[in-house]
């Protein structure tokens, strides 16, 4: 993987998703030299990384790392990141809250900003594979946490996107809960065969999810392992351990054994 | 229509707190009740002077006596109209600013707000004289500062967040307001609506009293002339009748646009 020596100071200042090249058959993100300032903190300094089609990158790091900033960037949530950003036209945001509108019924939420006379249909479809197609009518207040973060994938998949962007999706979850919505993840990608870039600090979700994890350490892409398991996984899979024991120290817990 | 009917979560919780609630609320009527009579029984055996407070159940008579010839509805109309013209100024006026940004507009109107508005009638009779025209500009007045704060207000404490996820979701700036924005401020836009309505009484309270023709400070006005002392009484029980009623509107305004706060089903 690149490292940050490679930074040439011509890419910085070309932003903007209007006149790059589209993405390459069998590329769905690249990312070339993203730096982001804050004040005079350098939070990304030129990182670099590619996430192929359909494939399911887990972004790792410490807390105060720059996952969710990059994550942002690739998004176009953040104006002030320079670099090359190239994504496909049709990416979702999937964030550690749900960020439903508490105003609108579930299922105008799982609506929201879709056209055409097929979107009733659509998002019931999408709240059927969540598992919640008889709640279309709740409002957001009366969901669990489970069940609104469901939604909130709902309305993630409901655009069809090519790419995923899921930032801690499950973080705010109870442990089963979690471990149900990283099953229900599995299959979803199974079906709808997106690619993702899912930005998470618990090593163990990466490893169940995940094709390749990247290390963001210092701004840049500090290190790639890839995670060579047969799906569906399992945490007693005996690939586990070492890969879990590397990625640990990687992110500086070394685990003592 | 919609009726509403309760979520089933919210059934148990809500149940309870009602039933508590029933016998308490007829304690608080007994007051209010008690000081009517006490006035009227007062009234009647001469301990309040006719002149100064005559007893409820004349004001009432004289209040059905200008029901019934009309005089209270041509000056019931003729306020309501400056009310409403004046509420309607007064909105869109805050609509229009806030719509224009805040940078250049806030600041001066944040030093205006400190101003009474009724301390102005000197200035507002210079420049729009004493007809009409004042009386709907204190109305408009009156009800712009509460309407533009809160909405204000509103719109700054919208979660960021939940704007970023329309963004995501690919709602243009347009779309946004529509679907994020002014939902998200509508809790203190009623707010302001609620103190707008009530300082548009109150304008009108102050505005019809100099040099109106008609309305129902007009009526209290020349009923004091004349010491008509139950015309005055009268006036002042419809001035609160208009404020009560414009809030109890207000509320069941309220509870159908915002059902979503408290997890009510609209079926």
């Amino acid at each position: 993987m690149n490292e940050c020596t490679e930074r040439s100071e011509g890419r910085e200042g070309r932003e903007g998703r209007e006149g790059m090249p589209k993405v390459g058959q069998g590329v769905s993100v690249r990312v070339r030299g993203l730096r982001r300032i804050f004040g005079s903190t350098v939070v990304l300094d030129g990182a670099d990384l590619t996430v192929g089609r359909g494939e399911v990158v887990a972004l790792l790091g410490g807390s105060g790392s720059g996952k969710s900033t990059l994550l942002r960037a690739l998004a176009g949530l953040d104006a002030e990141a320079t670099g090359d950003i190239v994504v496909p036209d049709h990416y979702a945001v999937v964030c550690q809250e749900h960020r439903l509108l508490p105003w609108k019924r579930v299922i105008d939420n799982v609506k929201l900003g879709l056209t055409g006379a097929d979107a009733p249909r659509r998002a019931v479809e999408a709240l059927t594979e969540v598992g919640l197609g008889d709640r279309g009518r709740a409002w957001p207040v009366e969901l669990s946490g489970g069940q609104a973060q469901r939604v909130a994938v709902a309305r993630a998949l409901v655009r069809e996107p090519e790419l995923l962007l899921p930032d801690e999706p499950f973080g705010a979850l109870d442990a089963l809960t979690r471990l149900r919505m990283q099953q229900l993840f599995g299959r979803l990608r199974e079906r709808h065969g997106f690619a993702a870039l899912l930005v998470t600090h618990d090593v163990d979700e990466a490893l169940l999810l995940a094709d390749r994890a990247l290390v963001l350490e210092d701004g840049c892409i500090a290190d790639e392992i890839a995670i060579p398991l047969t799906h569906p996984r399992d945490q007693d899979d005996p690939g586990f351990g070492p890969l879990r024991r590397r990625l640990l120290v990687r992110l500086g817990v070394p685990t003592g054994r | 229509m919609t009726s509403v009917v309760e979520a089933p979560a919210a059934v148990e919780a809500a149940a309870a707190p009602v039933r508590v609630r029933g016998p308490r609320r007829w304690y608080r009527a007994v007051s209010p009740i008690a000081l009517v009579v006490g006035w009227e029984l007062a009234a009647r055996f001469g301990v309040l002077p006719p002149d100064k407070l005559p007893a409820p159940s004349e004001v009432l008579g004289t209040g059905w006596r200008l029901a019934a010839d009309g005089t209270l509805t041509v000056h019931l109309l003729d306020s309501l109209t400056r009310a409403a013209t004046g509420l309607a100024i007064g909105g869109t006026l805050a609509a229009a600013l806030l719509r224009i940004g805040d940078n250049t507009i806030d600041p001066p109107v944040q030093m205006a707000r400190m101003l009474p508005h009724l301390g102005l009638i000197p200035l507002l009779i210079i420049w729009v004289g004493i007809g009409e025209p004042l009386k709907i500009t204190l109305v408009a007045l009156g009800s712009f500062f509460p309407l533009y704060f809160n909405t204000y207000a509103g719109i700054r404490d919208i979660d960021q967040r939940l704007i970023e996820a329309a963004k995501t979701c690919g709602l243009g700036q347009w779309q946004r307001l529509r679907h994020v924005v002014l939902p998200g401020a509508l809790p203190s836009l009623f707010v302001g609506l609620r103190l707008a309505i009530g300082a548009a009484w109150l304008s009108l309270v102050v505005g019809e009293q100099v040099n109106a023709q008609s309305g129902i400070g007009f009526l209290m006005m020349e009923a004091r002339e004349f010491s008509q002392t139950d015309i005055v009484v009268f006036g002042l029980l419809v001035y609160a009748t208009l404020g009560l009623l414009s809030d109890v509107l207000i509320r069941i305004a309220e509870r159908k646009t915002l059902a979503w706060r408290r997890g009510l089903q609209a079926a």
